[in-house]
């Protein structure tokens, strides 16, 4: 078959606008973040003024020592990583104990709960009632109140038991139903080691919600020494509170303001590479939870 | 009857034989009645003025008082305008960029290239909320943040953005798209993927251009995940991500920032105004879920496309 030039031209010309198309994106998405970046290694006078426009002007770590050095920084992380471990393991075993059970075709009544919690994806009590009966049942200023009204997110719960219907024959749990495998057997010998792509993304999924998580936090704590990342964050970024240590002694007041603009950029640094590290180990298996999760029960 | 009553034996039988997976089930169950339906069942306090003493049951009925208050005030213009707009403008602006980012990716035909806007698109939607609102207040401000510099050297004044109602919209539905857009391509993409290749051949040895392909090939098959997410998202309309707005919110751009949702907080919370609080966020529940209804329905007839 012989093309006229004009055709290959025209597929040559889709192929350049697609490419053009494809670099305005990457420079979109990306320019954002190697700015934040490099404004954080930064001389923070150079960064306002405008000299710093992709790669760091007179390099130093100050702001990164200036977050070392602060107490409140480091409690939010602590908090953080408690939330989030705790968080996510209540998460997945709550999930599986549901996901499991709801998977099984032979469990009577199985439709009926199915509904009922495909339901409240679509309908909430909203969050005053949510706050209310959180308080009531004393809550308030506590760890759990970080762990325990989120425990189930149902999509995942739905993703979860999709694969479990989809992607495990249901006659190898029949068969070893035959040889008397109890339940809770059959699930942990059986289901979960062939769940592993599912449970890390799950387990993505949960920890990144934890991890960024902040309007929990803004409702139900009181108490600053339980504050996670994001609400330290928040005063620092958004309501201009840089507490703890006092940086007044050794600087002017001019250089105080400048270092909190660095100090800023460091941040978003440091609270960001956690995550970002986290996902390209589980990365491959996106597509898999996002499309099973596009199904439904 | 005795056959009744064999038939109901025999179902007693199946449901203790399987008593484990009932034991399984008791706590993620429990935690549905009580995180779930228990708001629910607090609902009631719409209609009631609301003593914590008394509780969701024991307090006083009001009937529809707290909502009367709430149509008569003169903010529920204002704020249901702001929801509604703000709704509106992100499904006309940014519903459509995933799936124009799809078909992008789908297009390309250097592997690299593809794998790279993919993975790089994704980033974003990992960053918090919290530190995207810091990168915006950060790039957006008005001494030495980098889109007013830029402003500045194209000789124009730096505009204070956050603190402008009119220029609100635009900077949370933008950095929304910038922030999701990869993210919520991905279903595309492996809708996108599971197209029948058969169907472009066939498509090209008519004579159809890349961009006819697109257009009747590629576009008519992602078009019911398109009609799925699309419900989904009318299924969110009155919620507009508003743990973003109440982050971005200041007193002077509160005009065009505050939407129902953040309202609720704001009076629920805060001030402990909670049966009113809990009427405005019901009525909020009630037109969401009303549009859910009316947009699957819709869909179901016209597209053949539909949750349930």
């Amino acid at each position: 078959m012989i093309q006229s030039s004009s055709k290959i031209s025209d597929g040559k010309m889709f192929d350049i606008v697609v490419v053009l198309i494809s670099a305005v994106i990457l420079v979109i998405v990306l320019y954002p973040l190697l700015f934040v970046l490099s404004a954080s290694f930064s001389d923070p006078a150079k960064v306002m003024n405008g000299e710093m426009w992709l790669f760091p002007v007179d390099f130093n770590l100050d702001a990164y020592a200036e977050i070392f050095k602060n107490n409140e920084i480091w409690i939010g992380y602590r908090n953080t990583i408690i939330y989030t471990t705790l968080g996510t393991i209540i998460n997945i075993g709550l999930t599986t104990l549901a996901a499991y059970p709801l998977s099984r075709r032979d469990l009577p009544g199985r439709n009926l709960m199915m509904f009922m919690i495909t339901f409240t994806m679509f309908f909430h009590g909203g969050l005053i009632p949510t706050y209310l009966i959180v308080q009531n049942l004393g809550m308030i200023d506590t760890i759990w109140a970080m762990v325990i009204p989120n425990a189930i997110a149902t999509y995942n719960l739905i993703v979860m038991r999709t694969y479990f219907q989809t992607s495990i024959p249901w006659e190898l749990q029949e068969a070893a139903m035959i040889d008397g495998c109890s339940n809770i057997k059959l699930l942990f010998k059986i289901i979960l080691p062939l769940s592993k792509p599912i449970i890390a993304v799950l387990v993505l999924f949960y920890a990144v919600a934890h991890w960024n998580a902040f309007f929990n936090a803004l409702i139900y704590l009181r108490d600053d020494a339980l504050y996670p990342l994001q609400l330290i964050l928040r005063q620092i970024l958004l309501v201009n509170q840089l507490g703890g240590t006092d940086a007044a002694g050794q600087f002017g007041m001019d250089e105080k303001i400048l270092l909190g603009q660095s100090v800023k950029y460091a941040l978003v640094v440091v609270a960001s590479v956690p995550v970002l590290i986290m996902y390209p180990f589980v990365q491959k298996h996106f597509v898999k939870g996002v499309m099973i999760g596009s199904i439904k029960g | 009857m005795s056959n009744a009553t064999a038939k109901r034996k025999k179902a007693l039988k199946r449901i203790l034989s399987r008593f484990d997976l009932y034991l399984m089930l008791l706590l993620p169950i429990s935690w549905y009645v009580i995180f779930q339906y228990g708001p629910m069942y607090g609902l009631q306090i719409a209609f009631k003025d609301y003593n914590p003493i008394q509780g969701f049951i024991g307090s006083e009925w009001v009937g529809l008082e707290n909502f009367t208050r709430f149509f008569s005030s003169y903010y529920f213009g204002r704020l249901l305008w702001n929801t509604l707009s703000i709704s509106l403008l992100s499904l006309l602006i940014a519903f459509p960029i995933p799936i124009f980012l799809a078909l992008l990716i789908n297009e390309i035909k250097n592997l690299n290239l593809k794998k790279t806007l993919q993975n790089v698109t994704y980033i974003p939607h990992f960053i918090s909320l919290v530190v995207i609102v810091g990168m915006l207040d950060l790039f957006l401000s008005p001494d030495g943040g980098f889109i007013n510099i830029i402003l500045n050297s194209l000789g124009i004044e730096s505009i204070p953005f956050l603190e402008k109602p009119e220029w609100f919209k635009t900077i949370f539905i933008g950095s929304n798209i910038w922030q999701n857009m990869g993210w919520q391509s991905i279903i595309y993409v492996a809708a996108l993927s599971g197209i029948d290749h058969q169907l472009y051949e066939a498509a090209k040895i008519d004579g159809a251009s890349r961009l006819q392909r697109i257009i009747h090939v590629s576009l008519p098959g992602i078009f019911p995940v398109i009609i799925i997410l699309l419900i989904l998202d009318i299924g969110q309309f009155m919620n507009v991500g508003f743990e973003k707005i109440l982050l971005m919110q200041n007193n002077l751009n509160l005009e065009s920032s505050e939407v129902i949702q953040t309202f609720v907080y704001r009076n629920g919370i805060l001030n402990g105004d909670y049966s009113y609080s809990t009427a405005i966020g019901l009525f909020n529940s009630i037109i969401n879920f009303a549009l859910l209804l009316l947009i699957n329905r819709y869909a179901r007839k016209k597209a053949e496309t539909s949750l349930w």
